[in-house]
C-alpha cells in the first residue's frame, strides 16, 4: 500500500484531532465525542482551512474539546470562552473562531456574555452541548435542567425553571440558531457548516446524553439508549416559534433550525458606522490591522 | 529581546496638560496597544472614554464590555490573536478580574492592567484615593504566581510607565499593573509625549521555526518561551490546566512543580533588571522614607520639613511594587537607623519591608485608611519619632 492510501485509510476526524492526546477522558458512551465528530465533518465536507479556524472552550466534560482538537485551540476559565473569543475574533477578523462548551459553561456562569455576544451579533459560532447538568463536577442541577429531573444537588428533583436557549439566544440577537440531538448527526453536521459560511452570532445547541450522572441518576438506560430515545422523541419543525421550545423531562423535544438570518456583525457595523461619521480620518479595521 | 520604534499612528507627539487617566490611555496607544476591552468604573473610566475616542483614528479596536469578567478574558484572546492589549479598572472590577488574571499568567499572556485604585473593602469610597489593592494586585488571584506592578507618582508618570509596562509584559510574558490612583487620576498636570522615534518598545517574541516544532512553552536560553497567534498554521493548544511544553494538559505534581515554579521564577530571577527605583540623598541618610505614588509626592513635603530640623533623610520611590526591591531594601537596612513606609492603606507593602530588613534596622509604618492622602505632618513625626 502506498502511502497516500494509507492515509485515505484514515479515518477523517484525526485531521482534526490530537491523537497524541488520545484516549480522550470521556465516559464510554458519552454523546460529546459525536458531536466533534459533526464538527470535524464539517470541517471536512467544508475543505476548510484548519490554520485559519480556533476554537475556544470553557470549563466542563464538553469544555474538553478544545484540548483535543488539531487547531489554534483555548481552554479557557469557566464561563468565559465567549469573551475569550470575542477578543480573539477582533484581534484576527480574518480568523474563524467557534466556542465549544456545555450548557453550565454557556449559559449558566457565562449566561451574560452568550446574551451580549449575541446582541452584538459578534461573528462566533457557538456550539453547546446540553447534557442537562453539570457533568465535569458530578452531575448538579443546572439552568437547562428540567424539571422533575433529579440531579446531584437536586436530589428530590429539579423545581426550578429550565432556560429555553434558542429563544434566549434569538431574542439577544442571534442570526443564527438551531438544535439537534447528537445523534442528528448529518444536521448537526450541516448546521455547523451553515454556521461556519455565516457571518455573526451563530448558535447550536445539541442535546447530548450524559451517561455516566444524569442518565444514571434518572434511570434512563446506557448512552446508546438515551441517544437514541432523544432521536426519537426529536420532531424537527424547521422555523419553529422559538417561544415554544420549552424543554420538559423526557417529554417531546422540538429541533430544526430556527433562526437564519442578516445582520451587520460587530466589526461590520463598527466599520460602518464610524466611516459614515468620522469620514476619511477612520483607520478602517479589519484583516489588515495587523 | 527585539526592540522597535513606536508607531507613530498612536503617539501624541507634545505637551499637553491632562490627567492620569488619560495619560494612561495615551502610553497605551504610544505603546501600540490597539485593543481595549473594559468596564466603566469610577475613579478608572476616562481612560477607556479616552480610548474609545481616539482609538478609530489609530486603527484599532475599542469595546465596551459586558462586566470586567468579559474585559479581561477579551484581552487574553485578544492577545492570542496578535494585539497587544489593555484595560483599566478599580477596586470591584479588580476583584472580578482576579480568576482571568490566573489564567493570564499560566497561559504567559503578555497585557497590561491598569487599576486607579479608590477606597475599599467593597464599594467603599468610588469617588475617593485609597491603595488598598496592592497585595490584590501581587497575589489576588488563586495560586502561586508573580506578576509585576507599577505605580506612578504623576499624570506624566501614568504615561511612561504604562509604556515601560507593556514593556515589561512582551519581554516576561507575563500580565503587568499599573497601580495608580484617584488622586494622579484626576490631576491634570504637563505630560510631555516624544516624539515615536524617540520611543522604544519591545516586541513580542515571536516564533519563527518550522511550524511542526513549535512548543508553546519550551522555554528559550533566556527563560521565556516563543509565542505565536493563531491563525499562523501553528495549530496550538494552550491552557488553564498544569501543562507541559507542548501546552497540554499534564496533571502531576513534577509538572505543576515546573509550570509554577517557572511562573515565579522568570520574575523572581529578573527582579534586578525588572526594577525601577528612584533614590534622593540615600548616602548619609538615617532615616529612609519608602513610598510609591502618590504617597511620594506627599511624602517631599514631609522630607523637606524633617531635613529642616536637622534629620538625615534620604527616599526611596518604588516605580516597580512587586517584584519588591529586596536587594537593595537589604543593602540600606544596615545603614540606616529606621525605615518610616507610609502607604494609603493599613500597611500593606511596609510588611515586606518588615520581612525583608528583620532586625537590620526599624521599620515604621505610616498607614492611612483611605479618602484622602496622608496629611505631611504625619509622615514627618513618623521621621522625627524614628529618628529619636
Ligand atoms: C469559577 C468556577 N466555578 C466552578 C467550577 C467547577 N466546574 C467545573 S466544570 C463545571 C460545570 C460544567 O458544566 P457544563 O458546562 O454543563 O459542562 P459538562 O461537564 O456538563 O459538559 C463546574 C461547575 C470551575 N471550574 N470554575
Ligand atoms: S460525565 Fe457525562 S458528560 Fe462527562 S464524559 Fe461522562 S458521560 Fe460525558
Ligand atoms: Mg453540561
Amino acid at each position: 500500500m502506498n502511502k497516500e492510501d494509507q492515509n485515505t485509510e484514515k479515518n477523517p476526524i484525526e485531521e482534526i484531532l490530537r491523537m497524541d492526546r488520545m484516549p480522550h477522558i470521556w465516559c464510554p458512551g458519552c454523546g460529546i465525542g459525536t458531536v466533534v465528530t459533526s464538527f470535524a465533518e464539517a470541517l471536512r465536507k467544508e475543505k476548510y482551512d484548519l490554520d485559519k479556524i480556533a476554537i475556544v472552550s470553557g470549563i466542563g466534560c464538553t469544555g474538553r474539546v478544545a484540548g483535543y482538537t488539531k487547531l489554534d485551540s483555548f481552554h479557557t476559565t469557566h464561563g468565559r470562552a465567549i469573551p475569550f473569543a470575542t477578543g480573539l475574533k477582533l484581534a484576527k477578523p480574518d480568523t474563524k473562531v467557534v466556542v465549544f462548551s456545555g450548557d453550565g459553561d454557556i449559559s449558566g456562569i457565562g449566561g451574560n456574555h452568550l446574551i451580549h455576544a449575541a446582541r452584538r451579533n459578534m461573528d462566533l459560532v457557538v456550539i453547546c452541548v446540553n447534557n442537562f447538568n453539570y457533568a465535569m463536577t458530578g452531575g448538579q442541577v443546572a439552568a437547562t435542567t428540567p424539571k422533575d429531573a433529579n440531579a446531584s444537588t437536586a436530589p428530590y428533583g429539579n423545581f426550578e425553571n429550565a432556560f429555553n436557549l434558542p429563544y434566549i439566544t434569538e431574542a439577544a440577537g442571534a442570526t443564527y440558531v438551531a438544535r439537534w440531538t447528537a445523534l442528528h448527526l448529518r444536521r448537526v453536521t450541516k448546521s455547523i457548516q451553515e454556521a461556519l459560511n455565516k457571518r455573526g452570532f451563530s448558535f447550536i445547541e445539541v442535546i447530548t446524553p450524559c451517561v455516566t450522572l444524569y442518565a444514571r441518576r434518572n434511570r434512563l438506560g446506557d448512552g446508546l439508549n438515551l441517544l437514541k430515545y432523544y432521536y426519537d422523541m426529536s420532531e424537527i419543525q424547521h422555523g419553529a416559534d422559538t417561544r415554544t421550545l420549552d424543554i420538559s423531562y423526557q417529554g417531546k423535544l422540538i429541533v430544526g433550525k430556527f433562526v437564519d438570518k442578516e445582520k451587520p456583525t460587530f466589526l461590520d457595523a463598527m466599520n460602518k458606522h464610524l466611516s459614515s461619521v468620522l469620514g476619511d480620518k477612520y483607520q478602517l479595521y479589519g484583516d489588515n490591522n495587523d | 529581546m527585539k526592540k522597535s520604534k513606536a508607531d507613530p499612528k498612536g503617539v501624541l507627539t507634545g505637551s499637553h496638560f491632562m490627567d492620569g487617566d488619560y495619560a494612561l490611555a495615551e502610553g497605551g496607544l504610544a505603546a501600540g496597544c490597539r485593543y481595549f476591552g473594559g468596564y466603566p468604573i469610577t475613579p478608572s473610566t476616562e481612560t477607556a472614554e479616552r480610548f474609545s475616542e481616539r482609538i478609530p483614528y489609530v486603527g484599532g479596536v475599542f469595546i465596551q464590555m459586558e462586566d470586567e469578567l468579559g474585559s479581561i478574558a477579551s484581552l487574553i484572546g485578544a492577545v492570542w490573536g496578535g494585539k497587544k492589549a489593555m484595560t483599566v479598572t478599580s477596586g470591584p472590577g479588580f476583584s472580578l478580574m482576579m480568576e482571568n488574571i490566573g489564567l493570564a499568567c499560566m497561559m504567559e499572556t503578555p497585557l497590561v492592567i491598569a487599576n486607579v485604585q479608590r477606597g475599599g473593602p467593597s464599594t467603599g469610597l468610588p469617588t475617593l484615593t485609597g491603595q488598598q489593592d496592592m497585595m490584590q494586585a501581587r497575589w489576588g488571584s488563586h495560586g502561586d504566581y508573580e506578576i509585576i506592578a507599577l505605580s506612578p507618582d504623576s499624570p506624566q508618570e501614568c504615561f511612561d510607565l504604562t509604556i515601560e509596562a507593556f514593556n515589561l509584559s512582551e519581554t516576561y510574558r507575563v500580565p503587568v499593573f499599573v497601580m495608580t490612583d484617584e488622586c494622579i487620576g484626576h490631576m491634570h498636570e504637563k505630560v510631555v509625549i516624544p516624539p515615536a522615534e524617540e520611543i522604544e518598545l519591545v516586541e513580542r517574541k515571536w516564533y519563527k521555526g518550522p511550524k511542526n516544532k513549535y512548543l508553546p512553552y519550551k522555554n528559550d536560553t533566556d527563560g521565556i518561551p516563543f509565542m505565536v497567534k493563531v491563525g499562523d498554521g501553528y495549530r496550538f493548544h494552550t491552557t488553564g490546566l498544569t501543562r507541559d511544553e507542548r501546552g497540554y494538559p499534564l496533571l502531576n505534581a513534577e509538572c505543576q512543580a515546573t509550570c509554577v515554579s517557572h511562573l515565579i521564577d522568570k520574575i523572581k530571577d529578573n527582579a534586578d533588571k525588572i526594577i525601577h527605583l528612584k533614590e534622593t540623598d540615600i548616602d548619609n541618610a538615617e532615616i529612609l522614607v519608602m513610598s510609591y505614588g502618590i504617597t511620594s509626592r506627599v511624602s517631599i513635603k514631609a522630607v523637606q520639613e524633617a531635613k529642616k530640623t536637622g534629620i538625615k533623610v534620604g527616599t526611596m520611590q518604588l516605580k516597580t511594587v512587586w517584584p519588591f526591591p529586596e536587594k537593595r531594601i537589604k543593602e540600606l537596612a544596615g545603614k540606616v537607623k529606621a525605615i518610616v513606609f507610609p502607604e494609603i492603606n493599613a500597611g500593606q507593602v511596609v510588611l515586606e519591608a518588615e520581612r525583608v530588613v528583620g532586625d537590620k534596622c526599624k521599620v515604621v509604618s505610616v498607614p492611612h485608611y483611605g479618602g484622602w492622602v496622608h496629611n505631611p505632618e504625619d509622615i514627618l513625626n513618623a521621621i522625627k519619632e524614628a529618628a529619636k
